[in-house]
């Protein structure tokens, strides 16, 4: 049977200071996706690989990796596309837990502080909305939460910045693009978020396994937004008006 | 190569969140709250919120990631008669379908309480935020699913599990509700015949904790695992059904156990993966390695669109009669439907086969194959409250039963979380204010699990727990599938013996800390009592019914339209029947027309 050569990337870093690529031989299979090799090893070379999965269907997110220093889901990825040299390695976006497993537990800290959807006042349930309005939000929730934009992302990855991330632009555009959501959200992404920083590189559209398009469809019309509600002086204006009409009525 | 830890891996600064922590020792921390919610799917997201909003403390636990459980994976939608499509449509055909598919044998008032229900769940979820799928008139847009008399499933595209597991998360998140993911409960522990807390291993440190509790709500998925070919994920070990059977509780119908007619076959890695309904619901046909399209033979009139485990064993037939494809399928071929129409109706599938399978399905057959796919039995609950025979102790969603009976409705799943999620939170939030004492955890629990959990990391010459794992599922697909026997099922529970014997000596190194071999040797005992108790069942019923189908018994017979039962007597597994609940007048009216 063909043998696959496969380098995977070792550390425990309650033991080990530095991490290693260790080389491992696979038996090739037909169809073989690169989490079927890790699962070979796992299963009967060493059973104390941590590799984090779930579905194997490409549908949760969970086996991010970066595979031949390329972000992507080991799930999803086949080994006859990688040709002889095969590297596997954790993201490098967030702190190593050990071997593949990363700490990514920070993005539900951010989850948290973005304003949740809150429907218009004095809308009747059940809800009315058309078709297409609709389908403008839906492309955002097709998002498994898999971090590999994140991960790519080069403001995350080389600065210390406030910036959080092409993920949870995609998150705040889903809400502000909800047809019945009533708030504007791209203040938080300008002042809270940091979303100034993005500099547009679109690397992180590039690596969507759910082909997203990140940055032209959620990260240039929030910018776009942000910039009109903060510095267009007829936006900043009319917001004003709308600000005080509002709080009247809910007087 | 040697890379530098500190140069590649950025720290963040991580809030301290939540309820207040207390270290009562190096050796573990204690968590206390009301309510516990163990499984971080639909069913206890749902649960968190309503036991949040009862007033109560919360803390959630999930085996995965948070949003990562295994209802990511429903595609097809969420029953519930809101009638946007087919405006005849009403709770009451909903209750007569899922009655009839499940041959008679749900709690009808489960049932009566699910159909009643699922509409206000979908709505509910609008208001969180979801989006569904519109009708032209800006309607929620409901599809046409195996053996529901109208279209009635309420759905994103084929990722509905997706959007309702991200808008409850969402609502999780923004309540203060503590959640800890990536953790796993090895016990619960009891007082008498009252929940005290349990005891879990965090995956990510590698750290003991210990939850001090008034109400345990088990909301932790179905036992797919348990079989080599399945649609289910990595979490579905059974782990909630064994953890509850030990705490004392007692299991119903665990013989019911759904095959999906239609998983993929090949390649390998993804043997299993779910083909949805809606491939044959938009026209697919299934086809024999002879070219013949042999569901004319099984089923004259629905054809391919019979019921579930109809199609199932009908395909199951056609294999052991030789004229499956080489990678043991058949075939179902939709691809005379033209290429638009199949990259409209069912862009998932096409992405899926041509990712994994290097087939293009507009212009190729697809090979599938029957794989498991959910467990209609589980853990037994009062209708109205979901609270189970130990006290404190509540289920909801796959773990627990009584809805599905002896065959599950496409689509009623998603509905039965939502339902019974929320009844459940709501309930258990109403005991913890009535149960005024917080058990002290009993010591001599902790310190057993303690000494358990590190055996498996210290044990000299260990036996490897994958393989046991293996011979386990090879042993359940073999002998306990979708036709069974007395013969086979006898030896799967021998099987069962003989690595029972082994269990004991399984381990691994590496140490505590994310630790996958660890994990499953702390799976293996649960597998191995949720294999039990559904070999047990299966025998104990000597007939065909539903999902459960005997190649010794292949008749339905009457004098079994009863619930078996399953539970601990004297650290044995005990078997018993019990009639099912019999329906008021005005509902059987509903069924019988």
């Amino acid at each position: 049977m063909d043998k696959v050569k496969i380098s995977v990337f070792r550390q425990d870093p309650s033991v080990d200071k530095e991490g290693r690529y260790q080389d491992y031989e696979v038996p090739a299979e037909e169809g073989m996706v690169v989490l079927d090799a890790v699962h070979y090893i796992e299963n009967n070379i060493d059973p104390t690989l941590s590799v984090r999965w779930n579905c194997k269907a490409a549908r949760c997110g969970s086996c991010s990796a970066e595979i031949n220093d390329f972000p992507r889901l080991m799930c999803k990825t086949r080994i006859d596309t990688l040709g002889s040299h095969i590297k596997v390695g954790p993201i490098r976006a967030y702190p190593l837990v050990k071997d593949l497993v990363t700490d990514v537990s920070h993005n539900f800290e951010i989850a948290k502080r973005i304003p949740a959807f809150k429907p218009k006042r004095g809308l009747k349930e059940p809800f009315t909305m058309n078709e297409m309005d609709v389908l403008r939000s839906q492309e955002f929730r097709k998002c498994i939460e898999c971090f590999l934009c994140q991960d790519v992302c080069h403001v995350i990855r080389e600065h210390t910045t406030n910036y959080v991330g092409p993920r949870h632009v995609v998150k705040v555009a889903s809400l502000d693009m909800h047809p019945l959501d009533d708030l504007d959200r791209s203040g938080f992404l300008n002042s809270n978020a940091g979303l100034g920083y993005c500099n547009v590189t679109k690397c992180c559209q590039e690596v969507c396994p759910e082909h997203i398009k990140i940055t032209d469809n959620a990260i240039i019309p929030e910018k776009e937004r942000a910039v009109d509600g903060s510095y267009d002086p007829i936006f900043w204006l009319a917001r004003k008006i709308k600000d005080t009409g509002r709080s009247k009525h809910e007087k | 190569m040697t890379i530098n830890n500190s140069l590649y891996y950025r720290t963040f600064q991580r809030d301290v969140y939540g309820m207040k922590m207390e270290t009562k020792s190096t050796e573990y921390k204690t968590v206390v709250s009301d309510v516990l919610i163990i499984g971080a799917g639909g069913a206890g997201l749902r649960a968190a919120i309503e036991a949040c909003d009862g007033g109560a403390s919360v803390v959630i636990v999930s085996k995965s990631l948070l949003g990562k459980a295994h209802t990511v994976m429903a595609e097809g939608g969420i029953a519930a008669s809101v009638a946007d499509v087919d405006p005849k449509d009403n709770w009451e055909v909903h209750f007569s379908d899922t009655i009839r598919e499940g041959v008679y044998m749900s709690d009808w008032r489960m049932v009566e309480i699910l159909v009643k229900e699922a509409p206000k769940a979908v709505y509910e979820l609008e208001s969180y935020g979801a989006l569904f799928d519109r009708t032209p008139d800006g309607k929620i847009m409901q599809r046409a699913f195996g053996a529901h008399t109208y279209k009635r499933l309420c759905h994103v595209g084929d990722k509905t599990g997706m959007e309702l597991i991200r808008t409850l998360e969402d609502q999780v998140l923004h309540r203060d509700i503590k959640v800890m993911d990536e953790l796993f409960i090895t016990k619960i522990i009891t007082k008498g015949n009252a929940v005290s807390g349990a005891f879990g291993l965090e995956l990510r440190t590698g750290k003991f904790v210990v939850f001090q509790t008034k109400a345990i709500i088990m909301c932790s998925g179905g036992c797919g695992r348990l079989y080599k070919v399945t649609s289910n994920s990595w979490e579905s070990t059974g782990d909630g059904v064994a953890l509850a059977y030990n705490a004392g509780a007692v299991l119903r119908d665990m013989e019911m156990i759904q095959f999906h007619p239609t998983g993929m076959v090949y390649p390998p890695g993804v043997r299993g993966l779910l083909v949805t309904e809606g491939v044959r619901g938009e026209g697919g046909i299934l086809l024999n390695s002879n070219g013949e399209r042999f569901m004319l033979k099984y089923s004259p009139i629905k054809k391919e669109l019979d019921a579930r485990d109809v199609v199932a064993r009908a395909i199951y037939a056609e294999i052991e009669r030789g004229r499956g494809t080489k990678h043991g399928g058949v075939y179902l071929d939709i691809s005379h439907m033209g290429a638009a129409f199949i990259h409209k109706k069912l862009p998932a599938m096409y992405t899926q086969f041509k990712e994994f399978a290097g087939v293009d399905i507009t212009k190729e057959e697809m090979e599938v194959a029957p794989t498991v796919h959910y467990q209609m039995g589980g853990i037994r609950v009062d209708p109205e409250s979901c609270k189970t025979n130990v006290k404190g102790l509540f289920a909801a969603g796959e773990v627990a039963s009584g809805v599905h009976g002896a065959n599950r409705l496409g689509g009623n799943s998603l509905a039965d979380i939502l339902v019974f999620g929320r009844r459940a939170g709501f309930s258990a939030a109403k005991y913890t204010k009535s149960a005024k004492h917080i058990y002290a955890v009993d010591e001599k629990a902790i310190n057993e699990q303690i000494a358990r959990v590190n055996s498996y990391a210290s044990i000299k010459n260990p036996v490897n727990p994958y393989g046991l794992m293996e011979r386990l599922r090879n042993a359940m697909s073999e002998h306990v599938g979708i036709i069974r026997d007395a013969n086979g099922m006898q030896k799967a529970l021998s099987t069962i013996k003989r690595i029972r014997e082994k269990a004991g000596r399984v381990g691994v190194s590496g140490g505590l800390r994310f630790n996958p071999g660890l994990l499953v040797c702390l799976e293996l005992d649960g597998m191995l009592i949720v294999a039990e108790a559904i070999i047990r069942s299966a025998l104990e019923r000597k007939e065909s019914r539903g999902a459960h189908a005997r190649s010794d018994f292949p008749k339905n017979n009457p004098n079994y339209a009863k619930n078996i039962l399953c539970y601990k007597k004297n650290e044995e597994m005990e078997l018993s029947m019990s009639p099912v609940p019999e329906m008021p007048d005005r509902l059987k009216k509903l069924v019988m027309t």
